[in-house]
């Protein structure tokens, strides 16, 4: 298929496998196959492309969006009557609870005739979700052409390796397919597709050379890459925008772009600031300093008694209750409401702040119990700004 | 005019191909019944004995055909049944009634599907009225009426039969044994497992109710039975219609089953595993590979499948995530603390490590305690094979693994 191979880039051999082990629409395929590999390794994209391009009757469910039996069961079997029922525009909703059922009702909506004989795939994402539901439901879609005495075939697509899936007393194995992961090669090549129309797809291509050269030890998600691609790229573009450079004068670009890259790798690939905001620092063009993300961390600056409470709580949180004996005299394990309203007022406050959680329910008769979140680092350096030794006080520390 | 032959000799060549693969497509994954039965032979005469004696002669019993998984306990009963409903005087009289413990995951499913089955009054079209007790009630009823004379023969089918025993109370268990054991309606109960330890799993009056008759299916063939087995599974029939294409074909099998590098392979996926699960699968990859230029399975393609079916996937994994593995030398960047935790929090979640204690009330994220669950030859490999790894990364990991 010529434009197949246009559609999905540096594929070939897994769709080579797929299409062969898919056979004629009207032959008997193998009745599990299951799909490993990493994040962005391009297995959905795949497996979807190559089920429409083919025009192969199937379903596509994701197992994280039907998190319960009844509506994993009921899409599935809505999908398909759909499906089989093109003439006519209404059909009814089926429900249906049990696999038992469900088996049933797949035997009753794969007789019509649009579906004649032909291998129905039913695709399930994020199969892992899977394992944590009924016990009886990943043996039974492994069996599923067994069970119902039909032409279907489902496809498992995961990250988790097999071994973990497999239940204690065995199972119907699959065939198993692993994707590998993209080689810097391939991803070049992927991600150059995507270039804007108006510049040439060799001025991306240097880009995307510079991009992978600072990334790729980092990183080989492509996803992630491809946001980071995105987001860049106006700023690699500004020297020529602005008439300083050519787009052949590749040092430039690279000196220009180098240390934005750089601060990117620390903010905008943990995704802590997002990329409108990124987007407004490059367009700032302020002084590069210290770059803020979205938590509270850098730039908050607590009241003296917020400090202490913060303190009280971090102990509070993470020494076991039976040391607090050793290190107080009057101090309690947990933090009471008190009628003192500015105590409120502040601990309202750092739980605005997300420095304290409320832990446990609202309508506790004992008072509301908090938890510090902040990292031992944060701590030290607010214990540090009002004096107080807390390594002395931390049970880990001893 | 030998233009035109040749392209009718490539369609026929293709459609026979196309008959080709349809068939070899059901043997190998719908699991169709054998026109054979590779050393169950004494088995299947058991099975058959016990059937024919319920259904002509009106005697209960009850069995359990025990054996591992891909041993072939169902389509041992399939065949029987098949033959059982050839035989004129028993078949326009017998009902059947097939369950399985993956899909009938409790007793109250369990008994409106058999009434559903056995279409008792009860039960129309799909929808069975009436609760639970009621329904065991007229099951019960319906069936302690008959007499041996009289009344049809009923055969219980009970597939994943350990699963039926963690039911509550093994209701419908202890009640099948129980009419399988009383002189009335001539029922024979049988159950298919992969669990040898099946029977400590019933109840006390569950397993006093059950007649203790076992038929094991253990694999027990060698391998030049085995070479056997897979000359006869990748064979076209005698019924297929072009004759001269058959026997080309099966002339290019019985070369395959003599080459010595299929019959390492088959050696290999032997020690590996017996059933013939796995050698439908290993057929079935080989098959993928006839196409109309390349008519005739080749040991080449046995020996690619072969490959496809014994990868180890955890070492496909870890090679693939060597880039996250901390780095002490000074040559490397030195990332930021919460780049490494993001990757550190990506290796939980494909499960290659695990945390000791369910909870982390107690202490911060960064302090946990963690397992690996990998081990170090694993690691070893994958770094082997690992494209592009930074040389310090590759030293550190010999230096610190090879002590131990």
């Amino acid at each position: 298929m010529p434009h197949l191979e246009n559609m999905v880039l540096c594929r070939e051999s897994q769709v080579a496998t797929l299409q062969s082990l898919f056979g004629e629409r009207h032959h008997f395929s193998f009745p599990s196959i299951f799909i490993y590999g990493h994040t962005a390794s391009g297995k959905t994209y795949v497996t979807q492309t190559l089920l429409k391009t083919l025009e192969l009757p199937h379903v596509f469910v994701n197992c994280v969006e039907c998190f319960t039996l009844r509506l994993l069961l009921e899409q599935i079997l809505n999908r398909l009557s759909h499906l089989s029922s093109s003439e006519d525009g209404y059909c009814t909703e089926i429900t249906c609870d049990t696999f038992n059922d469900f088996v049933r009702l797949f035997k009753q909506v794969t007789k019509a005739e649009s579906l004649k004989d032909q291998t129905v795939y039913i695709v399930l994402d994020k199969a892992e979700y899977l394992r944590d539901m009924e016990a009886n439901l990943l043996p039974g879609f492994l069996r599923l052409q067994e069970l119902t005495d039909r032409n279907v075939t489902v496809i498992f697509l995961s990250e988790i390796v097999w071994e973990k899936f497999r239940p204690n007393t065995g199972c119907f194995e699959p065939f198993v397919l692993y994707f590998p992961d993209y080689s810097i090669g391939n991803l070049q090549k992927i991600l150059s597709h995507d270039h804007p129309p108006e510049y040439s797809a060799d001025f991306y291509a240097a880009y995307i050379n510079i991009l992978l050269g600072v990334f790729y030890t980092v990183c080989r998600d492509l996803k992630e890459l491809r946001h980071l691609a995105v987001l860049n790229f106006p700023k690699y573009c500004e020297p020529v925008v602005k008439g300083e450079a050519s787009e052949r004068d590749t040092r430039k670009l690279w000196r220009n772009i180098e240390p934005h890259l750089k601060k990117a790798m620390q903010t905008v690939y943990l995704r802590e600031i997002s990329s409108s905001q990124w987007e407004k620092l490059q367009n700032d063009d302020t002084d590069p300093g210290q770059l803020k993300g979205l938590s509270a961390y850098t730039h908050v600056e607590l009241p003296y008694y917020s400090k202490f409470i913060l303190i009280a709580a971090y102990l509070a949180s993470y020494n076991p209750a039976r040391t607090d004996k050793r290190f107080f005299l009057k101090h309690h394990g947990k933090i009471k409401k008190t009628n003192f309203l500015k105590k409120h007022e502040k601990i309202t406050s750092l739980v605005t702040l997300q420095l304290l959680t409320l832990v446990g329910h609202d309508d506790q008769l004992d008072g509301p119990k908090y938890k510090c979140t902040v990292s031992l680092d944060f701590i030290r350096a607010i214990a540090r700004t009002v004096n107080f030794d807390i390594i002395k006080y931390l049970y880990d520390f001893l | 005019m030998s233009n035109r032959k040749s392209k009718n000799n490539n369609l026929m060549h293709a459609e026979c191909l196309s008959q080709v693969q349809r068939i070899l497509r059901a043997r190998f994954c719908h699991q169709n019944p054998h026109s054979n039965l590779f050393g169950v032979q004494v088995q299947y005469k058991h099975l058959i004995e016990l059937l024919k004696r319920t259904a002509i002669h009106g005697e209960s019993n009850s069995v359990l055909i025990i054996g591992p998984r891909g041993s072939g306990k169902t389509m041992l009963i399939n065949h029987a049944l098949k033959e059982l409903m050839e035989i004129g005087e028993a078949s326009e009289n017998i009902l059947q009634v097939h369950l399985n413990g993956l899909l009938q995951i409790n007793d109250k499913i369990a008994l409106k599907e058999i009434t559903r089955q056995l279409n008792l009054e009860n039960a129309v079209g799909d929808k069975v009225f009436g609760s639970f007790a009621e329904n065991l009630s007229f099951l019960l009823e319906a069936l302690k009426k008959g007499d041996r004379t009289s009344s049809c023969p009923v055969i219980f089918i009970l597939d994943e039969f350990d699963l039926f025993a963690h039911h509550k109370n093994q209701t419908l268990l202890y009640n099948l044994f129980d009419i399988s054991q009383t002189a009335q309606t001539p029922v024979s109960v049988i159950g298919l497992t992969c669990r040898l330890d099946i029977l400590e799993l019933l109840e006390k009056r569950v397993k006093s109710r059950f007649s203790h008759r076992q038929i094991h299916l253990m694999n027990s063939f060698g391998f030049p039975q085995y070479v056997k087995i897979f000359k006869e599974q990748l064979s076209l029939p005698a019924e297929f219609p072009d004759k001269v294409f058959a026997e080309k074909w099966n002339e290019n099998v019985q070369c395959l089953s003599e080459d010595r590098s299929v019959r390492e392979v088959l050696q290999k996926h032997f020690n590996v595993s017996k059933n013939l699960r796995s050698l439908h699968m290993l057929l079935m990859l080989a098959l993928n590979r006839v196409t109309a230029s390349h008519p005739f399975v080749t040991p080449a393609d046995l020996m690619e499948a072969n490959q496809l079916c014994s990868m180890d996937s955890k070492a496909n994994i870890v090679h693939e995530f060597q880039k996250f593995v901390q780095r002490k030398a000074h040559s490397v960047y030195n990332f930021e603390k919460p780049v490494v935790m993001k990757a550190f929090e990506h290796l939980q979640q494909l499960e290659l490590i695990k945390p000791i204690e369910r909870t982390s009330v107690n202490s911060q994220r960064e302090y946990q305690l963690m397992k690996l669950l990998l081990d170090n030859t694993q690691i070893m490999n994958a770094l082997q094979k690992y494209p592009n790894c930074p040389t310090d990364v590759r030293q550190w990991a010999t230096s610190s693994l090879s002590w131990l």
